[in-house]
């Protein structure tokens, strides 16, 4: 479900358009530009215009939302992506001000979970609190979970298999996957890993 | 060439009836018990008839087929861990004579790859064993050709049994040991597949591998780092459950149990890859990826075990001896 637009279209600003001098190369842009962030937001009225505020308040121009409400992060609450324009320089005072508003931010820009990966873990997932599973992968800073799919064919009591896809930090993706390592190993979980690195 | 035959399972059997074919000669064959010698070879069809009816070779003994006189030992006894005896012991009796060696017996060249080298170097007799990793598939005479110093990482599926469990698991969305039984039924598998789908076989392929790109890199053999088994870090396929085989074909992908060299280290785990990728092969099949440092990419699929086969790389090998 989208939210209608606000005041851009298509993410470009028509009075800014084909506009002024190129920005000098290095050091922030005074252009603005399009940003995603994706917040986490408890399931209460009022959430969402709360998180909206610092946006509006610290210049952003917002673009779009895209509130998933079907779709619960493994913490139980909702995700929400939100597109605005902002300069570089007012985009980092706008995640500053959402979370200092306790808005729990996870990811802003395109760099900060750059590369996906997805994992198959099996083994008596449920016995073992899937969902502590969940947010200890969370916890560990290189990776966040994006998306669970579960099968659990023999019920609850029996082996099941999970599949996760992981959003890592560019770079990261080794210390995700050690992670996932080691909270599976102590679990007697085991882990189907990605043959990383090789698209054949 | 003058050949030995030492074992007499299907890859034994296999090179005593293809010799011919490639210009070779069988001069003797034994099995765990008895042997045949015959200075100006063997009757093949004989032979094999014998082993059939009535399981012996021949009327001799095992050591008089590794005393007689031939140009090149052919080692296909079953593999064995630790001492990889008693393999080793006739790769070093021929070697000590200034013989060839070629092995279909993965043990010595897993668990004691310097001790080999050093036989070798002291040896007018040269050692080869294609054969012991991928079947059919020349594995090693590729990596031998790219040379290994421009090798940085084999990757592979490189057992069948395996594979062929993972390859119906996914396709009829039936559990392990469903399809195992199967297997076994149809002869892929072994009545104890443990070697097989716990992954030790194809780990001491990667181990050989490894061993292949460590020394064939190495300026100085003797500084050379060896590897054997307990460098691999492996896990098997047992236990997958067929949810974990839906949930990865519902991304589009696949699980293999794939293996990895790099000269550095061992590994062999099912992983997770693209459905219709290169390594996705089907059934008992294998595949070999060499990764190259001017030569890109290269990959070579095929049968990865069966007598013929087998034989196939041994006599290859054979064929490359001079």
């Amino acid at each position: 479900m989208t939210a209608p637009e606000f005041d851009g279209v298509d993410g470009v600003d028509p009075a800014l358009g084909s506009a002024s001098d190129p920005s000098p190369d290095g050091g922030h842009s005074p252009e603005p530009s399009t940003h995603t962030v994706r917040l986490e937001l408890v399931d209460e009225p009022g959430q969402l215009l709360a998180a909206l505020q610092p946006i509006a308040d610290s210049g952003g121009n917002l673009l779009s939302i895209y509130h998933e409400r079907g779709n619960k992060t493994p913490r139980g609450r909702i995700p929400v992506e939100v597109d605005f324009e902002a300069t570089e320089e007012r985009f980092e005072a706008i995640v500053e001000a959402l979370r200092e508003a306790g808005v729990n931010v996870m990811q802003a820009g395109t760099e900060e979970y750059a590369e996906e990966l997805t994992v198959v873990v099996f083994g008596h997932l449920i016995d073992t609190d899937l969902s502590d599973t969940l947010t200890r992968i969370e916890g560990c800073a290189s990776a966040s979970v994006a998306d669970v799919s579960l099968a659990a064919p023999r019920g609850t009591e029996d082996v099941s298999s999970a599949r996760l896809r992981l959003e890592a930090r560019a770079g990261e993706t080794a210390a995700a996957l050690e992670a996932v390592r080691s909270i599976a190993e102590e679990k007697g979980l085991r882990v189907v890993e990605p043959l990383a690195g090789v698209e054949a | 060439m003058k050949l030995a035959v030492i074992g007499a399972g299907a890859v034994g059997r296999s090179v005593v009836e293809l010799a011919g074919e490639y210009g070779h000669e069988v001069v003797a064959v034994a099995d765990s018990s008895s042997a045949i010698v015959e200075p100006d070879g063997v009757d093949a069809e004989a032979v094999l008839t014998r082993k059939a009816e009535i399981g012996v070779v021949g009327d001799d003994d095992p050591d008089d087929a590794l005393a007689a006189d031939y140009d090149v030992l052919v080692e296909a006894t079953p593999t064995t861990l630790g001492d990889a005896e008693p393999g080793f012991s006739h790769l070093k009796t021929a070697l000590e004579r200034d013989r060839h060696v070629v092995l279909a017996n993965k043990g010595p060249v897993a668990e004691r790859f310097g001790d080999v080298r050093a036989l070798e170097a002291d040896s007018a007799g040269g050692v080869r064993f294609e054969a012991t990793v991928g079947g059919a598939i020349p594995a090693i005479s590729t990596v031998e050709d790219v040379e290994p110093s421009h090798v940085t990482a084999i990757r592979g599926v490189l057992n069948g049994t395996a594979n062929f469990i993972l390859t119906r698991m996914a396709a009829e969305g039936l559990d392990y040991d469903h399809v195992l039984a199967e297997a076994q039924d149809l002869g892929v598998a072994e009545a104890d597949p443990s070697f097989d789908v716990e992954g030790t076989d194809a780990a001491l392929k990667c181990v050989i591998l490894s061993n292949v790109l460590s020394f064939g890199a190495a300026a100085d053999p003797s500084s050379a780092r060896e590897f054997t088994l307990a460098d691999a870090a492996v896990s098997g396929i047992r236990d997958i459950p067929g949810s974990a085989l839906r949930l990865a074909a519902e991304d589009g992908r696949t699980v293999r149990l794939i293996g990895e060299a790099t000269g550095e280290t061992v590994r062999v785990a099912p992983r997770l890859i693209p459905e219709n990728g290169t390594l996705a092969v089907n059934g008992t099949q294998n595949i070999v990826q060499i990764e190259t440092t001017h030569a890109g990419r290269l990959n070579i699929s095929g049968r990865g075990a069966g007598g013929p086969e087998t034989a196939s790389a041994v006599l290859g090998d054979v064929g490359r001896l001079k």
